[in-house]
């Protein structure tokens, strides 16, 4: 189990410079830490497969959310009366404006998107685990802190559904016994919903995203101390499993980034408000509840499991326990073994999983009502059932298949056999 | 793993559009110009729309976010979007004397609003808002499907349904019972284009010209879309092009 970074001798580019970069980096060494970072000198599996573009896209997404979003923060007015109108002002009348905000609502959406997969991508080879679970946790709580961005973000705009979402939210806290009642009012900034809690939401929202930035530094940084993992989910045992990142995975991503890019266009140019809820075009309004107060796409299942739960402090805890549960994974999972590719019974799991996760969702943009209800009950239930029972008994009850010596002789194997047509 | 991740992908497009049914009815489908990847407005049919918005639904409705100057983006000259703007006084001011005053509207005011305010506004109702037309086209689902359809269906509400006071029946809105009344009768508008007034072609035209006020960028947007896609395809193929020939040695 001991990474292969031992073996680093065997795999360093160090960057020999002249002239005027050599003096910088006589100085300030930041070439040889970009190459070691993305460059030559960071040795990366061979055998990574697509899945393993949706971090660097989830880093593109963040900073394109970053930069329209500066845009958008010059021409918002965080006011009750002004909110609403300042974001048709947007619209209309800043240059360009239009594109901005667009991109910066719709890459909200396919940001979570990114994240969900990357997020599945590690539940599927296992990549949470030894010796990973800090890198797996700093995932997380970027998670959480985007999930509280995205709200608060949804809150801005000042339509219909970010005032009763910003109302059924912020109402949730009142269920924590004693202390509930004054937070909510903490929250709030005085006795209902209104200006204090926008010009507070637009505050954390601008912040939130840059310690968002921050916390991906770090992830990164727990990342390269034992590097990638793989789909075989073996560690690297020497220079003939690994490639340089650049140029290998520099043009990877780039293409991945270049397909991420069309799909981002797409919903820009000719859906822009395919993902998003008609009622948020309504302004504001305290006396007309809507008929179904709905989150985005991107916290439905989490909706889903809120509600399951017939009392308000219990759904509450279940949600703060769908998202913490995920914090246990790297313990509950038992097996020594990472990815599904070896493991038969949890492969089936997992897409059980997913297909959860989906139903869940479904169940979130549904009236709580009827069958409906029913099913969410059991989703919700299944999704515990999942992390709590079966992952840890799994890990012992299953037998997985043998691993590959390494991740060379695997590559070797495969590319033996697509020559020899069998695939 | 790739093909069923792909299958789910498109799956989680569907949520967003299971939700608006309720129990109004389906609204009509129509074929916009404006529809589809290379959609764009009527600029005629949208003129046509000004002309029943002024003369019919702004007795109720306001379009707080088009300004005057904006028509000039469906085809008016800069003379008749004065015009228009000259038809509404705006109240201005204060003047030196401290005082508020009115003056006729300009190419920079935004339409003016029928009423000060929503109470006056829904004491000329009986008690119902009429609400902002601005955003209308975006603010329900089906967009222009649905004012459409809301527009052309009125009709008398069948035998078993008991009508509330000030109310008229109408499928297409939730509920069944707006208080909205038919706007639109057969000739109630003069088209100077000598098109005819038909409650089908008035409700066509009103809608054509909403959706342009709640998108007016709409055009650019296809336009702008259509290079970005042709530039990123290319793009991606020809980075696709370079990983292959980056990697093709190790195979
Ligand atoms: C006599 C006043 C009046 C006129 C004229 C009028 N409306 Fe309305 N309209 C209303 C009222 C009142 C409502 C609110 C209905 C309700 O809430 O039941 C309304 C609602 C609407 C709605 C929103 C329906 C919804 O889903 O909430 C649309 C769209 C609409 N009108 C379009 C028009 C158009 C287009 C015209 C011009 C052809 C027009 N109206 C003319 C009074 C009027
Ligand atoms: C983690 C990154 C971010 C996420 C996930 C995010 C998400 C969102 C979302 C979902 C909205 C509502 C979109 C709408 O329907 O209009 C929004 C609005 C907004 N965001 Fe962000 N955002 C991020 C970063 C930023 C940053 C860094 C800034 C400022 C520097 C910013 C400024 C704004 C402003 C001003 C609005 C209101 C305007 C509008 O609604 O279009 N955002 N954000």
């Amino acid at each position: 189990m001991s990474g292969g970074h031992e073996s680093n001798d065997d795999l360093h580019h160090e960057l020999k410079l002249r002239g005027v970069l050599g003096w910088i980096e006589y100085r300030l060494p930041i070439f040889n830490w970009i190459n070691n970072a993305v460059g030559t000198n960071y040795p990366t599996p061979k055998n990574l497969n697509y899945f393993w573009n949706f971090g660097a896209l989830a880093g593109v997404a963040l900073v394109i959310q970053i930069l329209t979003g500066i845009v958008l923060a010059s021409h918002y007015v965080p006011t009750v009366d002004g909110a609403f109108a300042s974001v048709e002002r947007i619209m209309r009348d800043v240059n360009y404006g239009w594109l901005f905000r667009y991109v910066h609502a719709n890459g909200a959406s396919l940001f979570f998107a990114i994240v969900y997969v990357h997020l599945f991508r590690n539940l599927y080879y296992g990549s949470y685990k030894y010796p990973r679970e800090l890198l797996w946790w700093l995932g997380l709580i970027i998670l959480l802190l985007m999930i509280i961005t995205a709200f608060m973000g949804y809150v801005l705009p000042w339509g219909q559904m970010s005032y009763w979402g910003a109302t059924v939210i912020t109402n949730l806290f009142g269920a924590i016994p004693i202390i509930g009642d004054e937070l909510v009012l903490w929250l709030w900034g005085g006795y209902s919903v209104g200006e204090a809690l926008l010009r507070g939401f637009y505050s954390l929202h601008y912040l939130l995203a840059f310690v968002i930035a921050a916390l991906a530094v770090v992830h990164i940084w727990a990342l390269h101390v034992h590097r990638s993992n793989n789909p075989l989910g073996i560690d690297i045992k020497g220079p003939q499993d690994v490639l340089p990142f650049h140029p290998y995975f520099t043009v990877k991503d780039l293409f991945g980034g270049s397909i991420y890019l069309i799909i981002l266009a797409a919903l820009v140019f000719y859906m822009p408000n395919a993902l998003g809820e008609a009622d948020n075009y309504i302004p504001a309004n305290p006396l007309q509840t809507p008929a179904h107060i709905v989150p985005e796409w991107y916290l439905l299942p989490f909706y889903a499991i809120l509600r399951a739960i017939p009392d308000k402090l219990g759904g509450v805890i279940a949600l703060a326990a769908a998202l913490l549960v995920l914090f246990a994974v790297p313990w509950l999972d038992t097996s020594k073994v990472r990815s599904a590719r070896f493991r038969p019974i949890y492969k089936q799991l997992f897409w059980v999983l997913v297909a959860d996760v989906f139903v869940l969702g479904w169940i979130g943009a549904s009236p709580a009502e009827g069958i409906y209800i029913t099913i969410g009950q059991l989703a919700s239930a299944y999704y515990f059932l999942h992390f709590l029972v079966l992952l840890p008994v799994v890990g012992k009850l299953e037998s997985p298949r043998p691993l590959p010596d390494s991740i060379a002789t695997a590559v070797l194997e495969a590319n033996r056999a697509r020559a020899g047509g069998r695939r | 793993m790739r093909i069923a991740a792909a299958g789910l992908a498109l799956l989680s497009l569907l949520p967003a559009t299971a939700l608006a049914a309720g129990d109004a009815a389906e609204p009509k489908k129509v074929d916009w110009t404006f529809n589809g990847p290379f959609g764009t407005f009527d600029h005629a049919a949208a003129r046509r729309g000004l002309v029943v918005y002024l003369d019919v639904c702004a007795m109720c409705h306001a379009l707080r976010y088009v300004a005057y100057r904006n028509l000039t983006e469906i085809g008016l000259t800069e003379d008749q979007a004065k015009a228009v703007a000259a038809g509404h006084d705006v109240t201005d001011g204060p003047d030196e004397t401290g005082a508020m005053f009115k003056r006729p509207g300009g190419l920079a005011d935004r339409f003016v609003p029928p009423f000060p305010n929503d109470n006056a506004a829904r004491f000329a109702n009986g008690g119902a808002l009429p609400p902002d037309l601005s955003l209308m086209y975006k603010a329900r689902a089906h967009g222009a499907d649905y004012i459409y359809s809301l527009l052309t269906g009125f009709q008398d509400p069948p035998a078993d349904v008991q009508m509330a006071a000030g109310m008229t029946y109408n499928p297409y809105f939730p509920g069944h019972q707006t208080a909205m009344p038919a706007p639109l009768l057969d000739g109630l508008v003069a088209y100077e284009d000598g098109t005819e007034a038909t409650v089908d072609q008035m409700a066509r035209d009103v809608t054509q010209f909403l959706a342009w006020a709640a998108e007016p960028n709409l055009p650019t947007r296809h336009r702008i879309g259509l290079s970005v896609m042709i530039y990123l395809i290319l793009l991606a193929g020809l980075l696709y092009a370079v990983k292959r020939r980056v990697w093709a040695h190790l195979h």
